[in-house]
C-alpha cells in the first residue's frame, strides 16, 4: 500500500544541515495498523508527512498503491491525497469559521458532487464517530474530544484507504484518547483503512499490530 | 462550492472586523471617485437624449490656424463651415451653430442669465430633443430671419413661472423672440446640444459672421453610416488645405477635423496636438489609463498587504485543505472568490456613497442641468471596475498562499 524506500530527508538552511530522516525502508500493507515511535525531534512526524505526499524527501522513493509519487505534478498528488488519504492530526486543524458540519465536509469540496451528497456523506461520518447531534456547533463549542472525533469523520468522510494519524491522541486525558484509539481501531477492522499512527505512548502504540521506532532519523528494531 | 465559499468569507470577514472595515474603506472610496468619474464621463459621451445617435456623429468643436511664428486657436468660422463642410459625401445632415453665449433678460425687475444658442434647421434634425410644448424652428423661419425661439422648461419656469410658453415672446441679448417650442432640459457636459434658449442664426445682429474663417461656430454632421465617417473626416481635411487664409504672410494652415465628441475632447486636452488632424484620443486614453493605475495603485497595494496578512493567519486552514487534496489552483480560485466578494461589498458601499455624491454634484450647479446618475451603464462598468480590483489586488496574495508548503501551512505559514 505504502512503499518507502532509502528515504532521507535533510532541511537546509544557509549554514546549517538537519538530517531529519536517513535511509528509511517502510512497507506498510493494506489493512494494516502500525504506530511510529521515538523520541521527540526523531522524525516521526517527518515521516508521517512523507507517507501523506504533504512533503517530499531529498532522496528515496514514495510509492503509493506501487505509483512512485515523485513524477505527479501538484494536482496529481492533490487528487491521491484527496481519495487514498485521510489525516488526523494532533491539534485537531479544525477551521474555526465552519461548523461541524463543513468541517467534516472540507475533503468533499475537491470532489465532483452534489451539495446534497456531500452533506449526507458528512453526516454519515459524524455518525460513526457519535457526533450526530453536534452537527451545527462551532469547534470552539466542542471539548477536545469531541474535536478530535469531529476530525476523525473528516478524515474518513471521503473513504480513504490509508488514515495518517499524528499523535491523535496526544492533547486529550486518557479516557477521551482511549475512546479514539477505539474509534480507530474499529475503522482498521470494520474497514480495513490502512492507519499509520505516530504515538508517545507505549500502552497506545501496543493496540496496534506494529511498532515502526526511530531514533535521530533512522529506523532501530 | 461557491456556497460554502462565501459563508467563509462573510465570516473571515465579520471576525477580523479592522481589517475588513479598512479594506472596505479603501474599496468604497476608490470606487466612489472612479465611479463618479465614470458618470461624468457617461452624461459626456454616452448616447442618450438628444443624442440617440451619437455613434455616428462628427463635430467641428476647434480650430488652429497656425504659421511660423504664431497659433490662433478658437472654434472654426462660419464662413470656413458653410464653404468647406456642406455636401461632404456620406453627410446625411449637417447642422452650423454658434457657440453658446451668456445673455441677459429682466423680467418684472429681476436679472435673468441664459445661454443662449444660434442654430440652423437641420440642428433639431439631428438631435433628438424632447418637446414638452410646441416645437422646432423650421428652414422658411431660418431663411426669412424670423424672431422665433425654442426654450427649455427651466427657462420657462424663470420667465413664465411653469406656464405654457408658446405663443409668449421674452427679450434676451436685447432681441424679442416668439416662443415656438419648449424642451426638457439638456446637461450643459453634453455640449452641442446644450442651451437655454435656441433661435435661427440668422437673427445675428449683424451678418459679420459670414466672412469669419475662424471663431464662434461649429458644424455637427450625421453619417449615413458608421463606415462613412472616416471618408468625411478625410475629405474635409483635404477640402481645408484649399481654403484661403485670411493672413497668408502669418498663418500657413488650417486645422479642424471633423471628429467624434470624445475625439474633439481630447484634442482639447494637454495630451491633444491641435495641429495635427489625425485623431489625438489614443493619446488621451493613455494619459487616463496611466492616471487610473497611479490611482488604483496605492489602495491595491494597501489592501494587497492587508490580504497577505488576512491569508497567512488562515495558514492552517490551507494546510488542512492542502493536506485534503486542493490542487494550488482551486486555492487561488477559492481566495479571489473571497477577495471579489469583498470589493463587491466595497463596491455596493463606493455606489451608495456615489449616489450621494452625484446628487450633490447636480445640486451644486457647477454643470448647468447635469443628469449625473447611476445608470445601468454606469453601474455596469462599476462592477467591473470592483471585480477587476478584487482580482488584483487578490492575485498576488492568494498565489503566495498557494505556494505554502501544507506541512508549513500546517505549523502556522512559514514559508521554506
Amino acid at each position: 500500500m505504502i512503499q518507502l524506500q532509502r528515504i532521507e530527508k535533510v532541511y537546509r538552511t544557509d549554514r546549517i544541515e538537519t538530517v531529519a530522516l536517513a535511509e528509511v525502508n517502510l512497507a506498510v500493507a493494506e489493512g494494516e495498523f502500525i504506530s511510529i515511535m521515538g523520541p521527540s525531534g526523531c522524525g516521526k512526524s517527518t515521516l508521517l508527512n512523507l507517507m501523506g505526499l504533504l512533503d517530499a524527501p531529498t532522496k528515496g522513493t514514495v510509492q503509493i498503491n506501487g505509483s512512485p509519487i515523485a513524477t505527479y505534478r501538484d494536482r496529481e498528488v492533490a487528487a491521491i491525497r484527496n481519495k487514498e488519504i485521510g489525516f488526523v492530526f494532533q491539534v485537531f486543524h479544525l477551521v474555526s469559521d465552519l461548523s461541524v458540519l463543513d468541517n467534516v465536509q472540507i475533503p468533499l469540496l475537491y470532489r465532483r458532487m452534489s451539495n446534497g451528497e456531500r452533506r449526507r456523506l458528512a453526516e454519515v461520518a459524524l455518525d460513526r464517530v457519535g457526533l450526530s447531534a453536534r452537527i451545527h456547533h462551532f469547534p470552539s463549542q466542542l471539548s477536545g474530544g469531541q474535536q478530535q472525533r469531529v476530525a476523525i469523520a473528516r478524515a474518513i468522510v471521503g473513504r480513504p484507504r490509508i488514515l495518517l494519524a499524528d499523535e491523535p491522541t496526544g492533547n486529550l486525558d486518557s479516557q477521551m484518547g482511549d475512546e479514539i484509539m477505539a474509534l480507530l481501531k474499529g475503522l482498521n477492522r470494520h474497514d480495513r483503512t490502512t492507519i499509520v499512527m505516530v504515538t508517545h505512548d507505549q500502552q497506545k502504540a501496543d493496540q496496534t499490530g506494529r511498532i515502526v521506532r526511530l531514533f535521530d532519523g533512522r529506523q532501530v528494531n | 462550492m461557491l456556497t460554502h465559499y462565501f459563508t467563509l468569507a462573510l465570516k473571515v470577514l465579520w471576525r477580523r472586523k479592522f481589517f475588513t472595515f479598512i479594506s472596505l474603506f479603501g474599496i468604497s472610496f476608490t470606487l466612489l471617485v472612479l465611479t463618479v468619474v465614470t458618470a461624468m464621463f457617461d452624461n459626456a459621451f454616452g448616447p442618450g437624449t438628444p443624442e440617440p445617435r451619437l455613434n455616428r456623429t462628427l463635430f467641428v468643436d476647434r480650430a488652429v490656424m497656425y504659421g511660423p511664428h504664431s497659433t490662433w486657436t478658437s472654434s472654426a468660422g462660419f464662413k470656413l463651415l458653410d464653404r468647406y463642410a456642406r455636401d461632404l459625401p456620406g453627410v446625411e445632415r449637417l447642422s452650423i451653430y454658434e457657440d453658446e453665449r451668456t445673455v441677459q433678460s429682466f423680467v418684472g425687475g429681476r436679472k435673468i442669465r441664459s445661454a443662449l444658442k444660434r442654430t440652423d434647421d437641420e440642428f433639431w434634425r439631428i438631435l433628438d430633443f424632447r418637446f414638452v410644448e410646441g416645437g422646432p424652428f423650421g428652414t422658411e423661419d431660418v431663411k426669412q430671419a424670423r424672431f422665433v425661439a425654442v426654450i427649455n422648461a427651466t427657462t420657462r419656469q424663470r420667465f413664465f413661472e411653469g406656464h405654457p410658453a408658446v405663443g409668449r415672446t421674452l427679450e434676451a441679448d436685447g432681441q424679442r423672440f416668439r416662443i415656438v417650442g419648449v424642451v426638457e432640459d439638456v446637461s450643459e457636459a453634453r455640449g452641442a446640444p446644450f442651451a437655454d434658449i435656441w433661435v435661427p442664426y440668422t437673427t445675428a445682429k449683424t451678418d459679420a459672421y459670414k466672412r469669419e474663417i475662424i471663431g464662434g461656430w461649429h458644424a455637427m454632421a450625421l453619417a449615413r453610416d458608421t463606415a462613412l465617417m472616416r471618408g468625411i473626416h478625410d475629405e474635409f481635411n483635404s477640402r481645408l488645405l484649399r481654403v484661403e487664409l485670411p493672413d497668408p504672410k502669418g498663418y500657413e494652415a488650417i486645422v479642424a477635423p471633423f471628429e467624434t465628441k470624445f475625439e474633439n475632447f481630447a484634442r482639447n486636452m494637454p495630451t491633444g496636438d491641435r495641429k495635427d488632424p489625425e485623431s489625438q484620443v489614443v493619446r488621451l486614453i493613455g494619459a487616463l489609463v496611466t492616471i487610473g493605475l497611479l490611482f488604483v495603485l496605492i489602495p491595491t497595494v494597501n489592501l494587497v498587504n492587508i490580504n497577505i496578512s488576512r491569508i497567512m493567519e488562515r495558514a492552517s486552514e490551507i494546510g488542512v485543505r492542502k493536506a485534503f487534496g486542493a490542487p494550488a489552483r482551486t486555492l487561488v480560485g477559492q481566495f479571489l472568490v473571497e477577495n471579489i466578494l469583498l470589493t463587491l461589498v466595497g463596491a455596493l458601499i463606493g455606489f451608495a456613497l456615489s449616489v450621494l455624491a452625484l446628487r450633490a454634484l447636480r445640486q451644486s450647479g457647477i454643470v448647468a442641468y447635469a443628469e449625473f446618475s447611476l445608470n445601468p451603464r454606469v453601474f455596469a462598468w462599476g462592477i467591473l471596475l470592483a471585480i477587476g480590483f478584487g482580482f488584483i489586488s487578490g492575485v498576488y496574495p492568494a498565489w503566495r498562499m498557494s505556494r505554502l508548503n501544507p506541512v508549513d501551512a500546517l505549523k502556522g505559514g512559514v514559508s521554506r
